[in-house]
């Protein structure tokens, strides 16, 4: 077993740049979910529309990155008030039906044979990450952290996105401290309450779905400039799912809480996929694993990391409910 | 105790009229499928009084205060509140106009602090815009303000001592308390109050009413819901009585209970109870 490696791999996994993106968008989940109660199931449809509004116009129509990354907001925006006015007025569970259905929508149209060549279909789009590689002022070479080498574009994803994860969670801790915030949380806890008090809740509501949409849609950019490709498939609900066990890991409507939560999560399931990987790792030169071939090998260990992952997670969630950073005080009135 | 009922020379008929009624109705109807909820044909809420709406269960009570107050909408009908139609107004915007209201079942904003329970209530904050909000000296005086004039409201309701508790801590009477305070926030002309003593014990009940009596001494319209006769007697100026979603008699408190009508609504018709012992 090659610790050093492990740890080194698992730690720069929890801050990499795709780390960043699940930070984003799990943050901008965490304004709809966690400050104003909206249940928003398609937060990866956000995050689908942002890396897309990225990569469709630079690599074929070759436009200016700054107009992308215009156009980023714009169409995340757009969906938000898409979403909004179809379903803000009813219940909160219509809402979580529609998104989820209309973020499965917009993966499988990426998807489509027939938008093949918009989208580049299963293949994705590639060839959009140049801006980012010529504004690079690190090194190509990179540097290493302890065992685990991080090449100069990584190295500047990472800086620059943790620059921006600042930037969002400063704006986000500001607008929630305040009066707006404030009506946000009421909207959270009793609409109607907000509503007597003279709340127009409709468009606050809508205010939330469109920034915690916005940043959401920042957060699958930075995954696809990770990965230097956007392909469908990074987009399924899973992309949800994982967010949400993000914020609930580290504190429902908590500032600290998606970027923590992100951190750990990662850092847990890459933990023990390669501590299984090196287990039941065989050379030439040690055919034996460490681990016996009767319980595990290398054709079924990549199963167990979401098993021990989801284990970790049941522990926490019945001795710490309220997250890592939540308040145990809310959990205990919890009203819905 | 009673109210000085010379002072209140409203007719006691079903939808007669007050000089300078504050809410005038109109023709308002509900129905849930076949069920007519409420049927209200002329009803006027007297300026700077306590109102009482009584009525047996189903009475269409709570449904005419949601058609009132924006949070359900009529089938036909028109009101005016303060000479302005209310028809179709959005529930905030009812708010915003001076008519606020609380819940039968109380909506204390339980993972909020109490203090931010009472700031919420204020109008026109200059940090409830989003950009606004994201500069905090744009409504740090403000706030400053609102937080002075919430936690005097909070003394005056008995409730300053858990300014920083959650909501959610306090006792079934004591949201009723916080609602009503919050409510005041608003600065609303005229309160609607939905069975503002369900669940309340006795000891909290007198302080509710003082309160109650004490909206009406600062200038402020109370209208309120209720089915404890012993408070209905001891603060009305005003009763109204509503059945199967009509209005069926008003008057003073001694005026409805003799009237068989009522008696009839609440007891069917061949009893013959004073109405003040069967609460």
């Amino acid at each position: 077993m090659n610790w050093g490696l492990i740890l080194s791999n698992s730690v720069y996994t929890a801050i990499s740049a795709n780390a960043i993106a699940y930070m984003l968008v799990a943050t901008g989940l965490n304004v709809h979910f966690g400050y104003t109660g909206l249940l928003n199931f398609g937060q990866a449809g956000f995050a689908a529309i942002g890396a897309y509004s990225l990569s469709i116009p630079i690599s074929r129509f070759n436009w200016p990155w700054p107009c992308a990354v215009l156009l980023v907001i714009v169409s995340a925006v757009a969906l938000a008030l898409l979403l909004g006015f179809t379903t803000l007025r009813l219940r909160a569970d219509y809402l979580a039906i529609v998104t989820i259905a209309v973020a499965e929508i917009i993966r499988l149209s990426l998807n489509s044979v027939r938008f093949t060549w918009l989208t580049g279909g299963n293949d994705g789009l590639q060839g959009f990450t140049s801006f980012m590689e010529k504004l690079n002022p690190f090194p190509q070479q990179g540097i290493w952290l302890w065992k685990q080498k991080i090449d100069g574009y990584r190295l500047w994803l990472l800086v620059s996105g943790w620059v921006l994860l600042m930037v969002v969670a400063t704006l986000v801790y500001l607008l929630m401290r305040s009066p707006w915030g404030r009506v946000l949380r009421s909207i959270r806890e009793d609409e109607d309450a907000a509503r007597s008090l003279g709340k127009n809740v409709f468009a606050y509501k809508l205010q939330s779905l469109m920034i915690g949409g916005a940043i959401g849609a920042i957060g699958g950019v930075w995954l696809v400039l990770d990965k230097q490709s956007s392909q469908p498939g990074d987009f399924a609900t899973t992309f949800t799912f994982f967010s949400y066990t993000i914020i609930i890991l580290g504190g429902v409507a908590r500032v600290k809480g998606p970027v923590i939560g992100t951190m750990i999560f990662l850092f847990v399931i890459q933990f023990v996929d390669i501590s299984l990987q090196q287990a039941t790792k065989t050379t030439p030169s040690d055919p034996t694993p460490l681990l016996p071939t009767w319980l595990i090998d290398q054709n079924n260990y990549a199963q167990l990391r979401f098993m021990v992952a989801g284990f970790a997670l049941a522990a926490l969630v019945v001795f710490r409910p309220q997250g890592i950073f939540g308040d145990k005080r809310e959990q205990a009135f919890d009203v819905h | 105790m009673s109210t000085d009922t010379s002072a209140v020379p409203f007719e006691s008929v079903p939808g007669s009229q007050k000089p300078d009624a504050i809410l005038v109705v109109d023709n308002v109807t509900r129905s849930f499928g076949g069920l007519t909820a409420v049927n209200v044909a002329h009803l006027e809420i007297p300026r700077h009084r306590i109102t009482a709406l009584i009525g047996p269960n189903g009475a269409g009570k709570t449904t005419l205060f949601n058609l009132l107050t924006g949070f359900d909408e009529p089938d036909t009908g028109e009101w005016k509140f303060n000479g302005l139609s209310l028809g179709g107004v959005a529930a905030h915007k009812v708010a915003r106009r001076g008519m606020v209201r609380t819940f039968q079942l109380t909506k204390a904003l339980s993972r909020m602090t109490i203090i931010d329970n009472m700031r919420l209530g204020a109008r026109d904050q200059r940090g409830e815009s989003v950009w606004r909000g994201i500069i905090r000296p744009i409504w740090a005086s403000q706030e400053q303000d609102i937080t002075q004039k919430a936690e005097d409201l909070l003394e005056r309701f008995n409730l300053a001592h858990m300014r920083d508790e959650l909501a959610g801590s306090l006792s079934g009477g004591q949201r009723k308390l916080l609602e009503m305070a919050r409510a005041l926030m608003v600065e609303p002309e005229m309160v609607m109050l939905d069975e503002p003593m369900a669940g309340v014990n006795p000891a909290l009940k007198q302080s509710l009413l003082q309160h109650i009596k004490v909206l009406r001494d600062e200038g402020r319209t109370v209208l309120f819901v209720e089915h404890d006769m012993d408070m209905v007697r001891e603060i009305s100026d005003w009763i109204i009585v509503m059945a199967q979603g009509e209005v069926i008699a008003e008057g003073t408190f001694e005026d409805v209970g003799s009237n068989s009508k009522v008696v009839d609504a609440y007891l069917g018709s061949h009893h013959d109870v004073d109405l003040g012992d069967h609460t």
